[in-house]
């Protein structure tokens, strides 16, 4: 895992290096301080995912399979409110306005991004649905835990990405 | 005293229908068959990629000809040069690496079996959809749409403005395909590596071999990545409207650049550290001494692969970076040779004060180590950047890189070859035929490649499908063009002997070469086990111990 | 650029100088006229030192370590005689390795000094006055010329002043791209700058000696990379102003080809092209104002004759397939007249 986080982390190295990049250089269409609108909320519920699937694990070691697939199923939850935040916001960025990723450099890098983002969240979202359903049939047991840790890297890899994202688009960019 | 190789007793067979043999070919997670399987996978794609460098070739041999128009001639650049990186070379490499790894170290098998399988096939169906391209599709520039956009495939050129049609999209999506299957590999490996040593080897005695598979994966992982990442910018760009590479909208050509070689540098280190790896493992056999200075050829390798992160902007020296820039990147190219120039005199180390034996193996990589040495010096000429402003994107270039990839790691992977192929088979390869298919060869590459030198100081740029009369280049294609028939002679004889020694060769045994490490303590070939017991070791050459045992190494390590 | 320092070396460096020499040759290209070692140009010359002192030191390597390869190789290679007991195994040698390590250090930090002034000669020189300015703007596939302070625009053939110590008159120019990459490079006048859209970059020359110096497209940029020729006609002052004032002219305006010059605006063919002083403005294709001027057509493809013209105008994909003009299908009538009318684009 720690591998594939490696290979990982240098593909979306290379996606902020061309947002960064083109940050000030469109040449025409809405620029990111018109537009963006800080996500506060969703970035706390993304990123307090990382505590519940931290205490998910802590539990299935300690044995208690019950408490584990309570703590999951709150982790998915977090993550599934994240995803359809970042839904609304392109909703509102598309329809209202007008920044699609055709528009300029702004509309391309940034939904390149955001979106590559959004993708490695909703695998990760699936990962956690399917041992989810076999914890709800129980399945998963204390043993499992070693298996459960390494899905729960991917996760707390992927928070660790937003961070990086929400400084570089909501902070640094605008 | 030398007690002599180890013998086993061979078991016996029973052949099974091929309908069976099939099915377990193509459902194997075994380490060894996947790395046949990578293996003939790449000499079939050998050839292909050989036919385009004739046909290139022939086309060359006068000015002005008209054996194949611009637009195939184009096609048959890209797909040569994509062929024989990602197709060839690469499934080369990892073909040896999971069969060997494993038996080096002593492991049953790699630390991800499925994982391997998957990441095979998933680099084969990539070459498939490259060569699907030449029936698929459709275009503007007539029949067959191979992509003709050169292998680095340079923005704009790659906008749908200018390159209309599939064919870069099939080679795009062909590299990312099997670019996964790379990264796979490569995690395998790293993994295998890091977690699977057999009892007693830790990580300063395992052989060279596994230490450059393991340099090589992360660079691997490091390194595919932002390819895969480009691409896929690049997709966007051709089907979603996107702007990364798009320069009427403020996008920027030289972005491209920054990215494909950030990739495309480590690449070439990816092929050629196994090739350092081969070389570490067979001269010391067939000099009959430990290879000299380990700890320090594990810190040189290391450190090429650290380094080989920082260079790439030596393939865009004339692309108008800065000053500073440029000098930047003249120091790391320059400050990579110290490490590289190391290994070759730990090899000349070895040899020195040994009893050399020019078995065939042994003769490859002699060549590689002259032929090494050259490639590396035209590298150094190349790094400095203001000489790289007249040999850049000339035939001086094309000529460097051949010398590197097919003087220095095809050699050495020929030499892998003949080294491993008892124990893979169980038979002795034709010495005969090894030694022909070396002179052969030898003397095509110096024809070919000492002499296309010359055109490039003589002003020849590359990826030109022909040329005026008059700027001196003539006879000097010919020279290169008559070479080339040579080689392709050699790797003929090559694949005769392959296939002749696996049916006809004389029984190998288990160690046939005397040699020291893990692989020769198991049977040739190998059980699907590997070992009927995990071994034990206590140096960086278990047999040797065994052999020598009133001498072991690991009295002096 | 001169070796620093040490008279040995200079030595050494005449010696490879000489060496090189011959395979440089004067202006007339014995071997070749794009050789890299046949410098006529600051730049070029800069870099020519540069090459034989990286030569030189690449050299004095080679012979080193091949003799040490070599030796070891007929020393040590097991003889008939020989009997099974293995030599004896060295591990390693700190003080030998300590010195294979030290000396590569040594001889990169050399070399990449002596580079790193290169570079900042060529690339931070200072614009002298009277410099000529050109604007080169990289086509598929040719190359359009234009002198911003002069007031010329032509395509294909580069005309600069010679330039001596006495009067220094260098040629500065800038490079841009109207669609893909390409780069400049003529070998015996400087080192190869791309021309990449959206990215503009800069080079200068100062030819030594008047002539034809030839180059091509460096950059793969489409089909016909391969027949984007370079031809820069290095002129003495006197004959290069008289250069630019002839292209600074409108095109002669002529009665009798007017059915050429009627059907060239009728046709599409001033959507591309440019014929200053008439309604063709376009500006996709080359300046032809004065076509007649040019030794060659096509980019360097073919002699400026009235057959070679005649056959670019019916079928250029005939010469240069995958050329981005078409034919336009004249009929045999029309195409005599428009080449007849391009036949007074003096």
């Amino acid at each position: 895992m720690y591998c594939l986080i490696a290979a990982e982390s240098a593909i979306f190295s290379i996606f902020v290096v061309a947002y960064l990049f083109y940050t000030g250089k469109s040449l025409t269409g809405p620029q990111p301080r018109d537009v963006l609108r800080v996500p506060v909320f969703f970035t706390i519920c993304l990123l307090s995912s990382s505590l519940t699937i931290h205490f998910a694990v802590k539990s299935l070691e300690r044995g208690k399979a019950r408490a584990f697939a309570l703590w999951w199923l709150l982790t998915i939850v977090l993550g599934s409110l994240f995803l359809a935040g970042t839904a609304q916001e392109w909703h509102h960025l598309i329809y209202e306005e007008g920044l699609t990723i055709q528009t300029n450099l702004f509309g391309t890098t940034y939904y390149s991004l955001v979106g590559l983002h959004a993708f490695h969240v909703t695998v990760g979202l699936l990962a956690l649905a399917s041992v989810s359903a076999f914890a709800v049939l129980g399945h998963v047991k204390k043993e499992h835990a070693g298996r459960v840790e390494v899905l729960s890297m991917y996760w707390h890899f992927v928070d660790a990405v937003w961070v990086v994202v929400f400084i570089v688009v909501y902070l640094i960019g605008r | 005293m030398s007690a002599g190789p180890i013998v086993l007793r061979e078991t016996g067979t029973v052949r099974a229908p091929l309908v069976e043999t099939l099915h377990q070919w193509v459902t194997t997670v075994d380490h060894k068959r996947l790395g046949i399987l990578y293996i003939v996978y790449a000499l079939i794609f050998l050839i292909l990629g050989g036919i385009e460098a004739t046909i290139m070739r022939i086309q060359l041999i006068r000015p002005l000809n008209d054996f194949v128009s611009p637009q195939v001639f184009n096609r048959m650049f890209t797909m040569h040069g994509t062929t024989m990186i990602f197709f060839v070379a690469m499934p080369l490499v990892f073909g040896f690496g999971n069969y060997l790894v494993p038996l080096m170290i002593g492991a049953r098998d790699m630390a991800f079996p499925r994982l391997n399988a998957f990441s095979f096939w998933m680099t084969a169906f990539g070459g498939l959809l490259l060569y699907f391209s030449f029936i698929g599709g459709d275009g503007l520039y007539g029949a067959g749409n191979a992509p003709d956009v050169g292998w680095f495939a340079y923005a704009p050129l790659t906008s749908q403005t200018f390159s209309p049609g599939h064919s870069t999209d099939f080679w795009t999506l062909a590299l990312l395909v099997s670019g996964f299957g790379s990264i796979g590999t490569a995690i395998n490996l790293a993994t295998t590596i890091v977690c699977m040593r057999c009892p007693g080897m830790t990580l300063g005695k395992m052989p060279l071999l596994a230490w450059m598979n393991l340099v090589m994966s992360g660079l691997v992982i490091l390194a595919v990545s932002p390819l895969s990442a480009a691409q896929i910018m690049l997709m966007v760009d051709r089907y979603l409207g996107g702007h990364f590479f798009d320069t009427q909208a403020g996008g920027s050509a030289v972005l491209w650049m920054h990215f494909f070689w950030v990739f495309g540098h480590p690449e070439v280190y990816v092929l050629v550290i196994p090739a350092f790896a081969f070389a570490s493992e067979i001269i010391p056999v067939f000099s009959r001494k430990a290879i000299f200075g380990y700890p320090v050829m594990v810190a040189a390798t290391v450190g090429i692969g650290f380094i080989s992160m920082s260079v790439w902007a030596h393939h865009m020296f004339a692309v108008g970076m800065t000053s500073n820039s440029n000098t930047f990147f003249v120091l790391s190219t320059m400050a990579i040779a110290v490490p590289t120039g190391i290994k070759i005199f730990n090899w000349l180390g070895t040899m020195w004060g040994g009893k050399i034996l020019f078995k065939v193996p042994m003769l490859f990589c002699i060549a590689f180590l002259f032929q090494f040495l050259i490639a590396g010096l035209t590298g150094i000429m190349q790094g400095a950047a203001p000489f790289d402003w007249q040999l850049t994107a000339s035939y001086f270039v094309v000529a460097h890189f051949h010398y590197v990839i097919v003087g220095g790691i095809l050699f050495t992977i020929f030499a892998a070859f003949y080294y491993w192929f008892p124990k893979a088979s169980g038979r002795m390869y034709s010495e005969s035929l090894g030694r022909l298919h070396f002179w052969l060869f030898v003397i095509g590459f110096h024809l070919t490649f000492d002499f296309m030198h010359v055109p490039g100081v003589l002003g020849m740029p590359r990826r030109i499908y022909t040329y005026e009369p008059g700027r001196g280049w003539d006879i000097w294609n010919v020279i290169i063009t008559i070479g080339a028939f040579f080689q392709a002679a050699g790797i003929l004889v090559f694949l005769y002997n392959l296939l002749w020694s696996y049916f006809h060769g004389e029984i190998a045994g288990s160690d046939p070469w005397d040699a020291w490490t893990l692989e020769w303590t198991t049977t040739s070939p190998p059980p699907g086990y590997n070992f009927a017991t995990v071994p034990e070791v206590q140096s960086r050459r278990p047999l040797w111990d065994l052999k020598h045992p009133e001498d072991p190494d690991w009295k002096y390590e | 650029m001169k070796a620093s320092g040490r008279t040995t070396s200079r030595a050494l460096f005449a010696y490879l100088g000489a060496a090189v020499a011959a395979f440089a040759q004067p202006a007339s290209g014995a071997w070749s006229p794009t050789n890299i070692f046949a410098p006529d140009s600051t730049p070029a010359d800069t870099i020519f030192g540069l090459s034989i002192f990286v030569l030189a030191v690449t050299g004095a390597i080679f012979a080193v370590v091949f003799t040490l390869l070599a030796y070891a190789i007929v020393k040590f290679r097991k003889r008939a005689g020989d009997d099974d007991r293995e030599p004896a195994q060295i591990y390693g040698s700190t003080q030998v390795e300590l010195a294979w390590t030290v000396i590569p250090v040594l001889i990169v930090v050399v070399l990449f000094l002596a580079t790193a002034r290169v570079i900042a000669s060529v690339q931070n020189a200072a614009r002298p006055r009277g410099a000529i300015e050109v604007t080169v703007i990289g086509h598929q596939f040719w190359w359009e010329y234009r002198y911003p302070d002069l007031k010329v625009v032509t395509a294909n053939e580069l005309h600069i002043p010679v330039s001596d110590s006495v009067h220094p008159a260098p040629t500065f120019l800038t490079l841009l791209s109207a669609d893909t990459d390409h780069s400049f490079w003529v070998p015996r006048l400087a080192g190869k700058t791309d021309l990449i859209p959206n990215h503009p970059n800069s080079m200068w020359v100062d030819p030594h000696e008047t002539g034809l110096f030839l180059g091509q497209c460096s950059q793969y940029c489409g089909v016909q990379h391969a027949l984007m020729l370079l031809r820069v006609y290095v002129q003495p002052r006197d004959e290069f102003d008289r250069w630019i004032k002839q292209q600074s002219q409108p095109a002669p305006v002529s009665e009798t080809a007017s059915a050429g010059q009627r059907i060239f605006e009728a046709t599409a063919c001033v959507s591309c092209h440019t014929v200053a002083g008439t309604a063709a403005k376009g500006r996709f294709g080359p300046d032809l104002t004065h076509l007649m001027s040019r030794d060659t057509i096509a980019s360097g493809a073919l002699r400026n004759t009235a057959d070679n013209l005649r056959r670019w105008i019916r079928n250029p994909a005939a010469i240069k397939p995958g050329c981005l003009m078409p034919a336009m299908g004249l009929s045999d009538p029309d195409l005599d007249a428009i080449t007849a009318y391009m036949e007074t684009l003096r």
